[in-house]
């Protein structure tokens, strides 16, 4: 398996059936590990850092990860490579960004990644589709015990694993969930939830981790405290106390549009369809703008004829880099970029027959 | 060319093309406003501010430009200007200061709770021991003692192999 097998299916949690998964897109739980004996990242000598990716990944490979596994090495990979790993959610945009020596071991159909040399020596995450934490979270923990069989992690009684921003020490288990959140966006309490949800130590950010846009109405939300609980108080606590509440939210509001607003809705709806059928050139942001009304149709019933595989499907697709990829055109210019992404979409709507291309 | 938020008098730094009822809308908003919509999002309590606020409250700022970690030999500063620790023995070479940090992180924990490795006591002591002789691997290699080096690299070994 290579990077570009993984461009030509569908990672498992994108196929838009787990629980829930018409607010919540994917669970992700993540644990940042590092090597006992070993100075954290930004006291490493280069040839220190070398040495811990040349063991973890040396670790990687023999240790019995779920399904097919891909170890890419990031620091030796081209740009596009890098970013196709970041649109994917595999690796984050600084780990792609970094220098030095650096991977990412990719397992189970795309629901592990384990990255190495990231802030942490090991970060690993395990994703799945829909709202399922406490599956992500017993993975995460079998995984964890595979590693701690292999590998001495920095630990102290008093403050569990030592993690190099003392904001992840503790348990370093960050729980998170992608929610799709359209709704309350157009009804104007997109602010009034999420401050609500900062009430409650949440972090909240957009699709590509921090510092980032909420683009096509996606909020990736997760806990703040990773000290003094114990993992399963954590996920239990986001699980059944903090996404419900946000769940609850978005769904009055698609009520109250229903209800209110019907036609003004579907009008929206069939629209963002006509527009996504009929383009010849579209940007993603605006691929990502239309498909969530889509999303928001479909789940309401107001639109059919649509997957929301389909529809996670070309959210993916239609980003730079898997375009790129796709077309097998690196450095595809931008203008260049908005005709494939327009004919990519007719033809997976149906609207473009393939011997008209 | 430079814009003025539309909400209000502050310099706009987050624009945007937005296609509401097939017209396409540009609109040119100030961080505070945009966050305020829901377009950005803003980072909330990023480590560089807790520090920021630590430092400020504590009148012993003078002292803690002073501490450093002797292993691996970050000062409070270094750590402060990027929010990254050097080493495990950090978080007891600025003990003092970290906790109230982790209080402010964690809503007022500052024990770990969660799960403990299997043999953990012995493990801990053992990474000290690494992280020491690692250290003065540095030095040997630094200072071209190589017969010292390949000892404390076979005692390293020893250690790891355990």
């Amino acid at each position: 398996m290579n990077l570009a097998d993984l461009t030509r299916r569908l990672a498992e949690w994108l196929k838009g059936t787990g629980p829930l998964s018409n607010v919540v897109v994917s669970s992700r739980v993540r644990l940042a590990r590092n090597l006992a004996g070993m100075p954290f990242l930004s006291r490493c000598s280069s040839s220190q850092q070398r040495e811990i990716a040349e063991q973890l990944r040396g670790m990687l490979v023999k240790t019995p990860l779920p399904g097919e596994m891909l170890y890419v090495d990031v620091e030796n990979a081209d740009p596009l490579d890098r970013l196709i790993l970041v649109e994917r959610h595999l690796i984050s945009r600084q780990h792609a960004d970094a220098t030095g020596p650096r991977g990412v071991a990719v397992a189970g159909g795309e629901s592990v990644a384990v990255m190495v040399n990231e802030e942490d020596h090991l970060r690993v995450q395990v994703l799945r589709g829909g709202l399922q934490l406490d599956s992500c979270y017993s993975e995460i923990r079998r995984l964890d015990e595979l590693l701690e069989e292999r590998l001495s992690f920095a630990f102290s009684s008093r403050f569990g694993y030592l993690t190099a921003c003392p904001t992840n020490v503790g348990t370093a288990l960050r729980v998170s969930v992608m929610l799709h959140l359209p709704a309350l966006k157009m009804t104007g309490q997109i602010e009034k939830a999420l401050r609500a949800a900062r009430d409650m130590h949440l972090a909240v950010r957009g699709l590509y981790g921090e510092g980032t846009e909420a683009v096509g109405d996606l909020f990736q939300v997760s806990n703040q405290a990773t000290l003094g609980k114990a993992e399963e108080q954590i996920v239990h606590e986001f699980k059944e106390q903090i996404v419900p509440g946000i769940i609850e939210y978005e769904r009055r509001a698609r009520e109250a549009l229903l209800k209110n607003r019907r036609v003004a809705l579907a009008d929206k709806v069939h629209r963002a369809l006509a527009t996504l059928s009929a383009a010849r050139l579209i940007s993603s942001e605006e691929t990502m703008y239309l498909l969530s009304h889509v999303r928001l149709g479909l789940s309401l019933g107001i639109a059919d004829g649509v997957s929301a595989e389909t529809i996670n499907e070309l959210s993916l697709l239609a980003q730079p880099g898997h375009l790129q990829v796709l077309h097998d055109k690196p450095g595809m210019a931008p203008a260049e970029r908005g005709e494939a992404r327009a004919n990519l979409v007719r033809r997976k709507l149906g609207s473009l027959k393939p011997e008209a291309e | 060319m430079k814009f003025k938020c539309e909400n209000c008098d502050r310099e706009a730094t987050v624009h945007l093309t937005e296609i509401a009822d097939g017209q396409k809308v540009e609109r040119h908003l100030c961080e505070e406003c945009a966050a305020a919509e829901g377009i950005t999002i803003k980072a909330q309590l990023p480590i560089s501010q807790l520090l920021e606020e630590l430092v400020l409250q504590s009148a012993a700022g003078k002292e803690l430009s002073e501490l450093r970690c002797d292993v691996c030999g970050i000062t409070f500063l270094e750590f402060r200007q990027n929010g990254l620790l050097g080493c495990p023995n950090d978080y007891q070479a600025f003990e003092d200061v970290l906790v109230p940090l982790l209080e402010r992180a964690h809503e007022g924990a500052t024990v770990h709770a969660g799960k403990v490795p299997s043999n953990a006591a012995d493990k801990e002591r053992r990474q000290n021991e690494l992280l020491q002789l690692r250290g003065q691997l540095k030095e040997a290699v630094a200072g071209e003692d190589y017969e010292l080096a390949a000892r404390i690299r076979d005692r390293i070994k020893d250690l790891e192999g355990l």
